[in-house]
Parts: structure tokens; sequence; C-alpha cells
């Protein structure tokens, strides 16, 4: 019996694959479903929903706190997103070329990454404190302002402050990841471009970019989606405030979910993000890894 | 769960001794005499006991010498894990949920009304501590004694949030006497503001300093929600409490829009504004400062009550404390014994000044411990819990009362009106929207 199972290639497939496939249902697939399942239910904490259908993402829709969260929340990953990848990609060819101690730069760049995103968010709350903010006292020590600025009181300001917290933190990633990238692509293609007489400019739009296409796609990926499913930053620099205008639905899930109670309408918030990171990663794989482009062709 | 009648009471565990009923005026005290009463704890019983974490070092010292005695004296093994407070509710609510957790949790507010099925009855334990320390103020009914009959928890007491100024700086503001009426309240902040040494309290979503929203409310006659648990936002007299806000905010120091509950704690300490609400942690961490210029502040530190609005009583929000035993746990019997050992005079008083008035007392007997003559500055802080309203007043407390605190419907809507983002009636119209969802439960 043993031995057939050990000649059966099918068998032996499904048998390495279990591990892994019970890990994915029991981590993944339990949890989302379970997730569905409540956003369709009035489940509290401690007490069984009943079957409400609708009703959680009716009321979502017209929620005016949950309509200012879905905005926060695509205003947040947008911004943030491309801060990062503009940033990210800056550095990358920064650190790819051959600059004097590039090894302590490369580690360097990753220090925000390393960090506990908690404690870097309390960080940035102390900076941005309305009474204690260093950037406030410099500024003023300056003689630039009189006033220390509002960062977290005025809804903008908190949403930009937010931001910038978020995109000094993904850098990094973003950064390390196209470096990798970079350093893939064989010194032959710029060579030969040289000799026909490319401009640096021509070099990157014609030799860099189509040929870190597949790498930006997938890190810009991951990006927007942990961007959007942000939760610790927001949680701790501002939680939700101030007047909502920095909830993330992460967050505001959360909020209504458990210091609410209301397990159901947290987990209908969960899953109303659900077709936003879809979207995100169907963009990704269809948008960015387009084989022609990448290959020098129109689109 | 072992069950636990009158006559098991009276026939069982318990050993008689003298005591007596103090109940009085609206404290719940029955009429039955006090007796002194020991639950059997279980065979090899060990106990897990979540708590949240000291706000004052003496709280947690005093409490662990408690939990030493305890265990010498019953050779149970007591296991005292710490949370911030606001990670507790998490926590204590998973546990209810998945049924696997602490034996013990030491929460806050309605959290016991939100899974009193998935707690175990301590009606006998309260029953005899009330018979024997003078009763339960009323607010501790209103939380663990939901349906006037079972108690879900034992009440441990309250954090006060009064209001803590500087005298010198109000008395360079022409300000005499902290103003006792809501008119002098503005007035105050308004002449504080003059002088560059403006006030301010949390507009943010802090889970306990934004409590003050619940007295503005209150103090000019609104509610979240009346006696039948019809949500009352959207009414004239929250609509005056929110005129009110807006007037008062514009005196604040700034940022307050986005206080949490530190901010406010780190600005007095600093000297940056002149009177906040808070529970008695900043005096304390003033009086007990290694900094000489804080311990200097400590001195100039004063407490008061909040002004009564036009309602013509006071109107105060703390943040209430509760001990649950869970109805998972395997030792019921040593969890009460347990909260009663700690409960009983020997050790709750010494827990009380260990807390040096950051805690006020759920039971009358308490009202007598030295902590509360021994500085007056503490003495402000003796009633919290007696003239305490939960956020959830005047209706019934539950998982709409809950909720809606969790979800700082109240404070948004007093901070959109305050800070002009929206007029009173749409930060009103919107609040009640919210409030109304929670409240179909």
């Amino acid at each position: 019996m043993l031995q057939k199972l050990q000649d059966n290639r099918n068998a032996l497939g499904l048998l390495f694959m279990l591990p892994a496939a019970v890990l994915l249902v029991l981590f993944l697939t339990y949890p989302l479903g379970l997730g569905t399942w409540l956003g369709f239910t009035d489940a509290k904490i401690g007490r069984t929903g009943e079957w409400i259908g609708l009703d959680n993402y009716q009321f979502l829709w017209n929620d005016s706190v949950t309509r200012l969260a879905l905005f926060n929340t695509i205003f947040y990953t947008v911004v943030a997103s491309i801060l990062k990848f503009v940033l990210g990609l800056y550095l990358a060819i920064l650190l790819n070329r051959n600059i004097r101690v590039k090894t302590f730069f490369r580690a360097v760049i990753l220090l925000p990454y390393i960090v506990p995103t908690a404690l870097s968010a309390i960080a940035f709350w102390w900076i941005y404190d309305a009474q204690f903010s260093i950037i406030s006292w410099v500024l003023t020590k300056m003689g630039l302002i009189h006033n220390y600025i509002d960062f977290l009181g005025v809804p903008w300001n908190a949403r930009l402050s937010t931001i910038a917290a978020n995109v000094w933190r993904g850098v990094p990633f973003v950064a390390i990841t196209l470096l990798a990238g970079l350093q893939t692509i064989s010194p032959s293609y710029y060579e030969a471009s040289a000799i026909d007489g490319a401009t640096p400019w021509q070099q990157f739009r014609h030799v860099t970019l189509p040929l870190l296409t597949p790498i930006i796609a997938v890190v810009m990926t991951f990006s927007v989606l942990f961007t959007f499913t942000d939760f610790q930053l927001i949680y701790v620099i501002t939680r939700g405030g101030p007047l909502n205008a920095t909830h993330l639905m992460a967050t505001l899930s959360f909020q209504r979910a458990i210091p609410g109670g209301a397990l159901g309408e947290g987990a209908a918030i969960s899953i109303a993000m659900v077709p936003f990171l879809l979207a995100a990663i169907l963009f990704s794989y269809f948008g960015l890894q387009r084989r022609k482009w990448q290959q020098g062709g129109a689109d | 769960m072992t069950t636990f009648d009158r006559r098991k009471f009276l026939e069982g565990t318990a050993t008689v001794a003298a005591g007596t009923a103090l109940g009085a005026g609206a404290i719940w005290a029955p009429a039955v005499h006090a007796q002194n009463v020991t639950f059997k704890p279980e065979k090899d019983a060990k106990l897990r006991v979540l708590r949240w974490s000291r706000f004052v070092q003496g709280d947690i010292d005093a409490y662990m010498v408690n939990v030493k005695k305890f265990t010498e004296k019953t050779g149970i093994e007591v296991r005292v894990d710490n949370e911030g407070w606001e990670d507790v509710r998490p926590k204590a609510a998973v546990a209810a949920n998945t049924g696997a957790g602490p034996d013990i949790i030491l929460s806050t507010n309605d959290d016991a009304d939100l899974y009193p099925d998935k707690l175990v009855d301590v009606t006998d334990l309260c029953d005899y501590l009330g018979k024997k320390y003078g009763g339960w103020y009323p607010s501790c009914e209103a939380y663990l004694r939901p349906d006037g009959n079972k108690w879900i928890g034992v009440p441990l007491g309250t954090a006060g949030g009064m209001q803590v100024y500087r005298e010198s700086m109000l008395k360079a503001a022409g300000i005499a006497t902290f103003p006792k009426d809501t008119d002098g309240f503005l007035a105050m902040y308004k002449a504080l503001h003059g002088k560059g040494t403006p006030g301010g309290m949390a507009l943010g979503n802090a889970t306990g300093d934004s409590g003050w929203t619940y007295w503005l409310i209150w103090a000019f006659g609104g509610a979240l929600v009346d006696k039948n648990n019809k949500v009352t936002l959207d009414t004239p007299e929250v609509l005056k409490a929110l005129e009110y806000a807006k007037e008062l905010y514009q005196y604040f120091a700034p940022g307050t829009l986005s206080w949490l509950d530190p901010n406010n704690n780190k600005a007095f300490l600093d000297g940056q504004i002149s009177v906040t609400n808070n529970g008695i942690s900043i005096y304390v961490a003033a009086k007990n400062s290694q900094d000489g210029k804080i311990k200097e502040m400590a001195s100039d530190i004063q407490h008061a009550a909040f002004p009564i609005g036009p309602v013509g009583k006071p109107t105060e929000y703390h943040l209430f404390f509760n001990q649950l035993i869970m109805k998972y746990t395997k030792y019921p019997q040593a969890a009460k014994e347990f909260l009663r050992f700690m409960m009983e005079a020997e050790q709750f008083d010494d827990w009380l000044k260990g807390c040096q008035g950051y805690v006020s007392h759920p039971l009358s007997h308490f009202e007598k411990n030295p902590i509360w003559t021994v500085d007056p500055k503490n003495t402000p802080y003796r009633d919290c819990t007696k003239n305490l309203r939960p956020a959830g007043w005047a209706g019934k407390l539950g998982y709409a009362s809950a909720g809606a605190l969790g979800d700082f419907i109240v404070p948004n809507m007093v901070a959109e009106a305050a800070s002009g983002s929206k007029s009173p009636k749409e930060a009103a119209e919107r609040a009640q929207k919210r409030a109304e969802r929670y409240y179909k439960v």
C-alpha cells in the first residue's frame, strides 16, 4: 500500500500539498468564511448572531462615518502608495550605483522597516503632538512659525501626517525590493544602449522600467495591500480622530466590532474591503504585468 | 458551577460573625445581618487574573501584597497579568466568546453587560459584602445587577475623573474659587485663555478622558437615552449642551481635537494648560516626581467637582471597574474566595491607600478610609462611585450602551459641534442615527 502510494505521483503530490492546504484552510479560508458569515448576521461579542441578510451593508452604505472611512482609506492608500513608489524607486536607483559605503546605506535604509510599527507610531505620535512636536519646536526656534502646528487636530493635517508616517515606514520595503530587481538587470543592456547613444533618461525609460515592471507589480501589490489594511499606525497615533478624519476601514471595523461589540457590523466593514483589495490585485496583475509592454511593444 | 442559594449560604461554609447593615438612603443594603463567609476552593485550584495596568504604582504594589497574603493563607497560586485598561475589554470579550482565558477579569464600565450569560453569578458574594460593608452604591447595581436580582460581577470601584487645576493660574486670571456652575466654568475658561494659560479637555477618541462629554449633555438635561432606551440625542437639551461646547471650545488649548488619554496629562505636567479633567494620577505623578520642578507643582494642583449645569444637580461620569468571574473557569469557588478576600476591609483598606485616591470605593463603609482625609486634595475623588452615572444612563445597560460608548458617539458629536465642523443640529442628528443603530438591539 505504502509502496503503491510512493509510486503514484498524483497521490504523492496531494500528500505533499496537504500541510499547506490545511494551513490555508485553517488560517485563511475559515476566518474569511467566518467573517463573511458574520457580516450577514447581527452577532455581538459573546452572543451568536442571527441572519439579517444585507442589513449591515445597507446600514453601512448610508452611514456617514463608514463613507468617510472608505474615502480616507482610498485617499491614504493612493497617496501613500504613489509616494512610496516614487521615493522607493529613487532610493533603489541611488543605492544601485557605485557609491561609497553602499552596504552601510543599504542597511540604514531598512531601519524604519525593522522598528516595530507600534514603536514607530508612538514616535510619530510625539513628533506630531500639539504641545511637544519637535518639528514645531524646531520651526519655532528658527523663527519660521509662531504657533505650534496642529498636526493631528485638524482633519487634513491629520490625514497628511499619518500618510507621512506610513510612507516613512513603507519606503524601505519598496526600495530594497526594487533594488533587488535592479540588480537582476544585466549591465550589457546598458552598455548596448549607451553605444547606441541612449541618454540616461532613455535608458531608464526603455531598459530599466520595462525590465523592472514585474517586480514593481509585485511590490506595489503588496504595498497597496499593506497600506489599505493599515491599522497600527492609525490606532496608535490618532485612533481614527480627529472627527473620524483618519479612520480607515480596518480601524473602524475594529472599533465597531471589539470596543463597540458589534461583531457583525465590524465583520461587514472588513468584508467590504475585499472588493477593493481584489481590484488592486487585478490592476497590478493585468495592468502592470503586460508582457508586450515589458518587451518594448505597444499597449 | 456550584449553585449557592440563601439556604446554602446559611448552612454551608458560612461562619457567622457580628455585622451591621448600614442601608441608608439610595444605597442598596439588604436588611439581613452581615455574616462572615468563605467559599471552599476546589482542590488544586489555581487562578489566573487579568487586570488593568496600574495608573499609580501603589495600586499594584498593594494589590500584589494582598494576592501574596491570599496565596499564603489558602495555598492557591494566583497569577496576575496586567494589560493597558483599554486592551482588557477586547481580551475579555474574546475570552468570553471563546470560553478560554483568565479565571477572573478586572474590566471596565459595562463590559459585564456585554456577555452577562458568560459570567458566574456572584449574588451570594455581593449580598455578603453589601451587608457587611454598608451597601453598594447605586451605580454598582446599575452596572452589575442589570436585572435587579442577580449580580454578574463584583464592583471594584471607580477611577474618578474630576477637574484638575493650577490654583496659581486661576488666581492670576482673577478666579478665586473653582466655579460651581457651567456659566462660571465658561467664564473661567475665557479668563484663562485671555491670560495665555488655557485649559483643555480631550475631544479625540480618548476612551477615558472624553467622558467629560457625558457630563456636558447631562448637565443641560440631555441624555443618550431615556428610561425606555429610546435614543434622545437630537433633543433641545442636547442642542443647548452642544451650543455651550462650541463656546467653551474656542478657549481650549490647541490640539484638543486630537487628544487621546495621555495628552492632557503631559500638557498639564509641562505647565502648558491650567485646567483639565483627569483622575488623581496627575497630582500623584507630580507629588512623586523626581523632577524638582514637577514636584513643586504638586502644591499648586487642586481638584474640584465638575460644575453643575442648568439641570441643577451633579452629573458625573467616571471610569467604573468591575471584577468578573468567567463561567468557563474550573475554579469558581476559588475565584469567589479570592474576590471575597480581596474585598474584605483588612485587604481592601490597604489597597485603597495604595491607590492614593485613584480608585473610589464601591461600598459605603470605605468612606472612612484615611486616604480620603490624609490629604485634602484626595477628598474630591472620594464620592466618585457614589455620584457616578453610567454612560448609558438613564436606560438599561447592555450591548447597546456598551457599543455606543465604545464607538465614541457622544464624544464625536460634541467634537463635531464644538469645532464647528458640523452645526450642533447636524452633529446631534448624526449621533442620533448612529446611536439608534446600537439601541435597535
